[in-house]
């Protein structure tokens, strides 16, 4: 009676039945050297695999992995194992507040951590907020203090651009010149430099003589740099993106032997090898870097054990491939954060979801970071109000094709008032 | 007649009941898929229908995101009257690329559509002091609320993506059954043949226009709505890929194919990225298994050999 | 700068970018026209060009200049039998489809780039370029003495980017060479006005239709060779030479290879002539908006033929 062409009512079942496995089977997670065998502690590693982020999201995981691996050598987090949960967001919005769904109802995981991108942290943490939990993400956004966010969302491994911009402005003022011409990416991340580094330099009595705001797709820079004024002393440069080694060469080709002084972000080169040809331009000019690339005269052990942990040799790069060069100024933030996480969760005394809150305010209540092998960046200091950690930045000039740290700013050159107290929202 | 309606009544009632039967991943996953299923069936009406093939769609769909998104920001409403607004927004959308647009056919209404896209994406970006540009923003879970009911409790979420659906499902089945529905698939077959006997394409396209683009904002909106983020991401070309895909994957100019589409696309991403890291070429392959063995879509196939009944 | 010379700079960055873009949208236009299908991943051979560049010389090693001219060579014709392979595989049996034909090259499109993420990797990678000196450019200026050549501070280029403008030219006038002059050229040209008269007469459309896919993804792979001294090779890098390279074709209108090359000029330099006057966002908003309005008004483009 049944047509030939209709599947049977059992094959439908069995389909569904399949399917429905299909989905429950675990997925390919990575377990860094289980300690005991009780259950692990599951860490949601929202990673850009894929996308315009995919550079720093594999080291990133690279740095993840260590990180872990050197929880779980340790005894792991209150006697269990740590296992991080990777997925990909394609460094997207939509796909990231997805992941994170996928964290909480389908991995189960306790937490989720790790992301990047201003605006896939932003398109995720009202999931975070919503699935009730907690997220530490490693953006350098300044979205986190800045009040736009919730009491789930935190940021304790990386400082962000306000701090950075702000604590710059000294240096570059009493050294390089007080005449400055911003060059940056025309989206928030530019934007927020234009806008903190103005208020910072016209603090110090300099003055920002231009403003280029550069399409953040654009691939040929020389047609910009004409509207560089002729009284410029300094320019600051923050371009990020697949093409700023074509930025960086043309503007050398733009200067020539007459270039002002030039102070950029390390973001612009992270990845990339001082000695590509084009790049000599840069010599005696001078970065911004979040942690030394290239192993300092004064190392201390902790980045030796850091770099070690990691697979990163003295010049920054893989020890499997010196052509190799890491995202070395952000990824410590991955090392840190997991780190944090493991405090904050001994402290709670986390024994499971039902915790999260626990854990939230036990993170809250961290100050003093001091350095260590586990904060291998500097001394920090974290406001539980605002959920933003504050710390050293570093200021190197090239040298020999190398970067050598010149200054290292206090946290107080850092600071800002706060603009959120996220202890008085509720969860 | 009542087959068609049955099928589809059917399926509004299989999403409600499983509402109460899903596990709470797919639970939340379904919701998304609903939303996205009609931007998808929005689409449907210009492409599958009235043969228009639009590459810039993501427009509307931000314009209704946003739409919403500023009126809850700048202007202070609720998001119930918001989402009014943002419907508003991507219907005053529709209706000046429509009549602009639609001065050209073919190759070059999908080139214009596709630029008018772009701008729409550079004036979010331009405005950025108000938009907040790329990276976008929240709306607070406090102010997503409509008549006391939380927005972000997931059965209220889901209810809310479901009637969304189920409003264009059923509209969607009413228009294609309907004299002005004959008459766009009238033109997608063959406009000149059309205007011989005597209807006036040009107000039935704009008609398509208009519908396709206001129905394409109500998804942004509500997506805006229910998961709190309103971005610029969404005004970007894959946005505008997207319901091409599903609606080509699921049956073009067919009522349900848009939803199917979605919901396999979706599914096929989600499935293939927990067993390898290279889902993209998982995806990619299918798409091109499916559109030489499935030529017309999942449901275009369903149609052409079993279902010859579907609309 | 002052306002001539920085015009001239912006016209002369412009001419690069247009040569670049010429290559590129010829590519398509080719495409387009003889076979009347839209190749969505047309931009991933353009990336593919620059990515295996970047392998060549990197395996090659030594001399930058013999790395670039053998990278010249190779990738074009590596990409090109790519693509023959993937239009005889796919796109025959879809029978060219339209619509078919966007769904297999949107999946073409994913398969590339991630083989290429999981081969070459997320990062950007620089090529060398075989020669690249800087160059002074001098401009005029009317003073006491009389006309005055002088060296404005920043106006220059290099001598790379004058080649490439040089081996764009060349290009062209070889492809219209060929297009006018050879037999292949008129199979081509038969194929394009009417390929059911043209199977009539004995061609075989279907081999036709494979060379000039073909042929189309290796002129965009030999825009992108060029242009990878310049740029760098990244994997996501086939995203704007595709969007720019369609408005060209539409543009320049339907079939006309002349009105591409047209075209892509008056597009490639209009970016960046309008970004003299107008911060980059404005400007970027502006060209595509009278790009949209272009064909509003002019459905078929510049040189298209006149619909019915």
């Amino acid at each position: 009676m049944a047509k030939k062409t209709f599947p049977t009512r059992r094959k439908i079942l069995t389909g569904m039945a399949a399917a429905g496995a299909a989905s429950a089977l675990p997925d390919v997670t990575r377990f860094a050297q289980a300690g005991s065998h009780s259950a692990p502690i599951k860490i949601g590693f929202q990673v850009h695999r894929t996308g315009i982020g995919a550079a720093y999201g594999r080291w990133y995981e690279r740095t993840t992995m260590a990180a872990t691996k050197v929880i779980n050598d340790a005894g792991g987090i209150n006697g269990r194992p740590v296992e991080i949960v990777a997925e990909d967001d394609g460094t997207d919005p939509k796909r990231g507040a997805e992941v994170l769904e996928k964290f909480a109802n389908q991995h189960g995981c306790d937490i989720a951590y790790g992301t990047l991108f201003s605006h896939v942290v932003i398109g995720s943490a009202p999931r975070a907020a919503e699935l009730k939990m907690p997220y530490f993400v490693v953006s350098e956004g300044h979205h986190v203090a800045s009040g736009m966010l919730n009491r789930y969302t935190l940021q304790p491994g990386i400082t962000d651009v306000k701090s950075q911009v702000q604590a710059m402005a000294p240096f570059v003022a009493s050294n390089l010149g007080k005449k400055v011409t911003m060059i940056f990416p025309d989206f928030a991340f530019g934007h927020n430099h234009r806008d903190f580094f103005s208020a910072a330099i016209e603090a110090q009595g300099g003055e920002v003589v231009a403003k280029l705001a550069i399409p953040p797709t654009e691939t040929s820079f020389t047609k910009y740099f004409p509207q560089i004024p002729r009284e410029t002393e300094v320019i600051y440069h923050v371009m990020v993106g697949p093409s700023v080694l074509t930025f960086v060469k043309e503007m050398g080709e733009f200067f020539g032997p007459s270039a002002p002084q030039i102070f950029g972000f390390i973001d612009s080169l992270e990845a990339v090898d001082f000695a590509t040809p084009g790049l000599e331009f840069l010599e005696g000019t001078h970065f911004w870097e979040g942690m030394p690339r290239y192993a300092q005269a004064d190392q201390t052990d902790y980045d030796k054990f850091y770099r070690a942990q990691v697979g990163v040799d003295e010049n920054g790069a893989s020890v499997d491939d010196p052509k190799d060069i890491s995202t070395y100024a952000h990824m410590f933030a991955c090392w840190e954060t997991l780190f944090t996480i493991k405090d904050g969760m001994e402290a709670a005394g986390y024994t499971g979801p039902q915790d999260r809150t626990k854990l939230i305010e036990a993170v809250e209540a961290i100050t003093d970071m001091p350095e260590s092998n586990e904060h291998p960046q500097g001394a920090k200091l974290f406001n539980g109000k605002t959920h933003q950690v504050f710390g050293p930045q570093y200021i190197s000039k090239v040298e020999g094709g190398k970067l050598v740290v010149q200054h290292t700013t206090s946290l107080e050159d850092g600071f800002y008032p706060d603009e959120v107290d996220y202890t008085t929202q509720s969860f | 007649m009542t087959r068609a309606l049955t099928l589809h009544l059917g399926l509004i009632a299989l999403l409600f009941a499983l509402q109460f039967a899903l596990p709470a991943y797919h639970h939340g996953n379904l919701a998304r898929i609903m939303v996205m299923a009609t931007f998808a069936m929005g689409y449907n009406i210009m492409f599958g229908y009235t043969g228009l093939l639009s590459l810039g769609h993501a427009m509307f769909f931000a314009a209704g995101m946003y739409g919403m998104g500023l009126a809850v920001t700048q202007l202070g409403m609720p998001v119930g009257p918001a989402f009014l607004m943002g419907i508003a927004a991507a219907f005053a959308l529709s209706l000046i690329v429509g009549l602009l647009a639609l001065r050209t056919i073919g190759v070059a209404f999908m080139i214009v559509t596709l630029m008018f896209s772009q701008t729409i994406f550079l004036t979010i970006l331009y405005f950025g002091a108000i938009t907040r540009g790329d990276e976008g923003f929240g709306i607070k879970q406090a102010t997503r609320q409509i008549m006391g009911l939380d927005l972000s409790d997931p059965t209220i979420r889901y209810f809310a993506a479901w009637l969304l659906f189920s409003l264009t499902l059923l509209a969607t089945l009413w228009l294609v059954r309907s004299p002005l529905g004959r008459v766009l698939i009238a033109i997608r077959e063959n406009e000149e043949r059309a205007k011989m006997l005597g209807y006036d394409t040009w107000r039935a396209k704009l008609a398509a226009v208009l519908m396709s683009g206001t129905v394409s904002g109500a998804a942004g909106a509500a997506y805006g709505v229910l998961f709190g983020y309103v971005g610029a991401s969404f005004a970007q070309v894959p946005y505008s890929i997207f319901p091409l895909l599903w609606v080509l994957l699921g049956g073009a100019g067919t009522v349900i194919g848009p939803f199917i589409g979605a919901l396999f696309m979706f599914y096929l991403i989600d499935l293939s990225s927990g067993v390898t890291d290279a889902y993209m070429l998982v995806v990619g392959v299918a798409l091109v298994l499916l559109t030489l063995f499935a030529p017309k879509g999942m449901m275009g196939m369903v149609r052409e050999r079993w279902l010859k009944w579907l609309p | 700068m002052e306002f001539g010379p920085h015009l001239m700079l912006a016209m002369l960055e412009g001419l690069v970018q247009a040569s670049v873009l010429t290559l590129t949208a010829l590519g398509l236009s080719l495409v387009f026209g003889v076979m009347r299908v839209v190749n969505v991943a047309h931009g991933e051979f353009f990336m593919l060009g620059a990515v295996l560049a970047w392998w060549v010389t990197t395996m090659l090693g030594g001399n930058p200049a013999i790395g670039f001219v053998v990278a010249l060579v190779v990738a074009p014709l590596l990409v090109g039998l790519m693509a023959a392979a993937a239009d005889w595989l796919v796109l025959r049996r879809v029978e060219y489809d339209p619509e078919r034909t966007i769904v297999a090259t949107i999946g073409l499109l994913y398969i590339i780039q991630q083989v290429t993420l999981m081969t070459y990797g997320p990062d950007a990678h620089p090529v060398t370029p075989p020669f690249n000196t800087r160059l002074a450019l001098p401009w005029y200026e009317f003073t006491d003495q009389g006309f005055q050549i002088y060296w404005p501070w920043g106006l220059s280029i290099t001598s790379y980017k004058l080649f490439v403008i040089a081996a764009a030219i060349v290009t062209c006038l070889g492809l219209w060479l060929l297009m006018a002059r050879s037999k292949i050229g008129l199979i081509l040209r038969a194929t394009q006005l009417d390929s059911e008269t043209a199977q009539a007469f004995g061609i075989p459309v279907e081999r036709v239709f494979a060379l000039v896919f073909g042929m189309g993804a290796a002129l965009a792979a030999l825009g992108a060779v060029l242009v990878v001294p310049i740029q760098q090779a990244h994997y996501l890098m086939g995203g704007d030479p595709l969007l720019l390279s369609f408005i060209v074709v539409i543009i320049g209108g339907l079939g006309s290879l002349r009105g591409t090359v047209v075209a892509a000029v008056l597009i490639g330099m209009s970016d960046g002539i309008i970004s003299v006057f107008f911060t980059p966002t404005l400007a970027k908003m502006l060209a595509t908006l009278l790009v949209a309005m272009v064909l509003v008004y002019r459905p078929q483009g510049l040189f298209g033929a006149k619909p019915a």
